[in-house]
This record gives structure tokens, sequence and C-alpha cells, in this order.
């Protein structure tokens, strides 16, 4: 393999015409913990597995609130994402106070994906090592975005990036049609059940471990408190994904 | 050095100008216009109540009849402003803007003495063209009790029980030290109870209204608990 003596930096094709200082970047995205988004007509539910370095530190938040109307889940390096979340926090807040409005969604992902595909057409920089799921409400509707290092980014029904994200997006694959008229309750309980599938054998999940975030049209994105999850995770136990309804 | 009397008694005496070199350049374009009306502000233990007229005006004419002078900028204060609308809309935006950044930063919403501050600063950076607002912010501190901050238009401000500003300002600041901290009062009985208070609210803006042409049409009223916000409008005189 001569990988190597076309990945030095960002400004070098390799003859298969892939830029591998970009796939790198990509790779750190898939290293990062799950984190997985999924919509109906009303609602955008992120869901993410927490990382706890050891069992002395806390754990590391994966979901940031952009604005009232939207929010991030983030896979990667967190430091590069707390510069995009800055970012887009800011460009928010300036929008918000020339035009009276909120930042229409794709606008805002278009704008990270110019900022990202900056990084890579440059001897001198990196590109971001994170790859952010975007849940947004505008008057378009209700959205979820993927956005990669690479500067593509993606409008999708439901989405998992990070660790074991095959898994999530498997269990999607199954049920993605019935996510449209789902309500609130069971659009979180699909996407419990889809990161229940993306742990390891010897994990569990636990008000501690997971983080889920809801956004509504008529709802400001929130998270769940440690009581709701704690009692959502309860009736994962139960949860039919076929007919979306608790069995015993 | 020996000064001569009068050249140093010119440094004290200041001459009246000339008759024939006054020239009154009233017709001069102004970048302020005051759109007046009356907002009120009383804090008490577990709540403050926030009233502003809605008359909005200019000179003798009526602008608009439903125009809010309060504007809640965390879920414990609201601003309340007299004075010039633009000014008023200028300072909300930052001030919202400020404030969201604040929450992103610090996790948690700013306390009303910091708002109060941040204001205050807002305020001054604008000294040599000041934004015409009199203001008011009335908010829960640290423990839940009613605090009011009054302003003057570049910055200055103090922490109140109550405060009234506007074009109704006088008329109404009388009867709430009658009322509420019992000055020149016959018989001292201070009202407790928050429908007393709002009682005593509706009858000041009545009274405004009465009086003032410039305060107007409905009175808007917030009341601010730790339990939430609740807003209550009543009409006054439309004339």
């Amino acid at each position: 393999m001569l990988k190597h003596l076309y990945d030095t930096d960002c400004v070098t094709w390799s003859p298969q015409g892939k830029l591998f200082q970009v796939e790198y970047a990509m790779e750190a995205v898939k290293q990062g913990s799950i984190c997985l988004g999924l919509k109906s007509n009303e609602y955008v539910v992120l869901c993410s597995l927490k990382r706890q370095p050891s069992e002395l530190a806390g754990y590391q938040e994966k979901q940031f609130k952009i604005d009232d109307h939207m929010a991030i889940a983030i896979a990667g390096l967190t430091a590069d994402a707390r510069v995009l979340c800055k970012y887009m926090r800011t460009e928010c807040l300036e929008y918000k106070y020339t035009y009276e409005s909120h930042h229409p969604v794709g606008r805002l992902v278009f704008k990270v994906a110019e900022k990202s595909q900056h990084k890579t057409q440059s001897g001198a920089k990196r590109p971001y090592g994170v790859g952010l799921l975007v849940a947004g409400i505008d008057p378009n509707g209700v959205h979820l975005f993927e956005t990669c290092p690479s500067g593509n980014y993606y409008e999708y029904k439901c989405q998992a990036i990070g660790s074991r994200s095959q898994a999530a997006r498997t269990y999607f694959e199954s049920w993605f049609h019935l996510f449209e008229k789902s309500t609130l309750e069971q659009l979180i309980l699909h996407g419990l059940s889809a990161l229940k599938k993306a742990i390891m054998e010897d994990e569990e999940l636990n008000e501690r471990n997971v983080e889920v975030g809801i956004l509504g049209k008529n709802q400001k994105f929130i998270h769940l408190n440690a009581q709701e999850l704690k009692d959502y995770i309860v009736k994962l136990e139960t949860f039919n994904a076929n007919t979306q309804i608790q069995q015993e | 050095m020996y000064i001569p009397v009068n050249d140093m008694l010119k440094h004290f005496k200041q001459d009246a100008p000339a008759m024939a070199n006054i020239t009154h350049k009233s017709d001069q374009w102004s970048p302020y216009h005051d759109n007046s009306g009356t907002v009120l502000a009383v804090g008490i233990p577990g709540a403050v109540i926030v009233a502003g007229d809605t008359r909005l005006s200019n000179g003798y004419n009526i602008l608009s009849r439903d125009a809010t002078k309060l504007s809640q900028l965390t879920d414990k204060c609201v601003l309340a402003t007299a004075g010039q609308y633009a000014d008023f809309i200028a300072l909300r935006k930052f001030l919202q803007q400020r404030l969201q950044l604040y929450e992103f930063q610090n996790e948690v919403q700013a306390s009303t003495e910091t708002v109060a501050h941040l204001l205050s600063r807002e305020l001054y950076s604008r000294r040599f063209f000041p934004y015409y607002t009199f203001n008011l912010l009335a908010g829960l501190d640290e423990n839940n009790h009613g605090v009011v901050y009054g302003y003057d238009a570049i910055g200055s401000y103090d922490k109140m029980t109550y405060g009234v500003q506007g074009s109704g300002q006088e008329l109404v600041v009388a009867v709430l030290d009658n009322q509420l901290k019992g000055y020149n009062k016959i018989n001292k009985t201070i009202p407790q109870t928050r429908e007393e208070i709002l009682d005593i609210i509706l009858d000041c803006f009545s009274c405004a209204a009465e009086r003032d042409i410039h305060t107007g049409d409905n009175v808007e009223i917030l009341i601010i608990t730790a339990a939430g916000t609740e807003r209550i409008v009543k009409p006054l005189r439309k004339d």
C-alpha cells in the first residue's frame, strides 16, 4: 500500500482520486461514541451514548443547543466540535439580531460545510475531526442533517454516526417507515432501541451514560432529565418496534 | 504674579449673551423623539409586578394603541422602558442577544443583578450619543424576592422597592409614595397582598391616563414569580 506517499497533507491527491487526510479525519468521527437522530412530522430526537474517560471522570456531553430551534450531536474530536458549536451559535445570534427570526437550518449547515471544506484545501490546515448531526426546525419543516470533515452534508430521515453505528442504522432501515407518524414517546423509544443495538455486551444503558435531546415545532430544544431517562429506559424493556406500543 | 481683579472675576462671572447674537436653531433635525407613556414596577417578597401603558405617541399624535413597553429578558427579569421606542427596541435586541450568549457561556441564565449591571454598562457605553430610554429593570433576586432597578438615560442606577418612569412619572410616583410607603398618609396602612398592590397599580394608571395625554389605551401588567410569568391587560381611557 503506497498510501503513505499521498497522505501527508490535504494538497496531495492519490492516484485513485482520494484525499487521504480527509479520509483519515472521517476515521476520527468513526472512533467517537455513537450518536443518532431520527425525526417525525413534528419532532426530532437526538440520542447519544456518553463516554466516561475513567471511573473518576464525568461523562462527556455530546449534545449542544445552538438556538431554540436547533441543536447538534457530535462524534469525534470534542475540541473541534466546540469550535463549530461556537461558530453556529454566533451565526444564529447574529441572524436573529438582524432579521428577528430563526436561522434557516439548511443554510447554517451549508455554512458549516463551507467552513469544513476550506480546511481540506490548504497545505497548512487540517480538516475538523468531528461529524455533527444537526437537528433543526424552520418554516421549511423538520430537519436532520449530517456534516462531515470532508465538507459534505446530507439530509436524513434518521442517521447514526460514531462507533458501532452500523448496528443502529440497520435498526433504522427496518423501522424508519413508521417514524413519520410516530408520537414523541415512540420516537424516543425507537431512538433508544437503536442505541441499545450499538452498545457492547457488557454495557448497559442508564441515565448517566445516555443523553436524549428533543426538538419540536412547538418545543424548544430540551434535554431529558435523569428521571425521565430512567422511565424511558424501563419502558424500553417492553417496547415493540413494529406496533410501537408497550407489550408484556 | 499679580492678576488684575477684573481679569480674575471674568473666570467666575458668565456674561449673558447679547440678545442680538442668539440664533434659535429650533428647526434643526433631532435624532430623538419622545414616544412617551408610563411604566412602573413594584417589588414585593416573592414577586415583582411590572406595568406599562400601551400607547405610543409622537407629540400630539398617537402612533399605536397596542405597543408593549415591557420585555422579558430572562425567566426572572423584565425590562420596562419609557422614552424613545426605537432606542427601546435597539436596547432590547442588544440585551436579548448578549444574555443568550451569557447563557451559552455560563450554562445558566443571568441573575437580575447581573442583568442590571449589564444594562448600566451598555447605557454608559453610549455616553456621548445616549439611548433616549428611561428604564426600569424589575426582577427576582437570588432569594426570589421582587426587586426594581431604576436608571437614567446614561446608566446611573440604583435598587429600589418601586419605580416609575415616563410621561406620567410625577403623577404616579407621588401616589405610590403615599400608598406603598405611607408618606404623608394619615391612616398608615401599607398594603401587603399582591391583590391590593395590583389594585393600586391599576388605579395609578387610570389616574395618569386622566391627566397625561400621552398615557392611555391599555395597561399591560406582568407578574413575575418563581413559578412563572402572568400577563394581564386592562383597558384605559382612549382619549
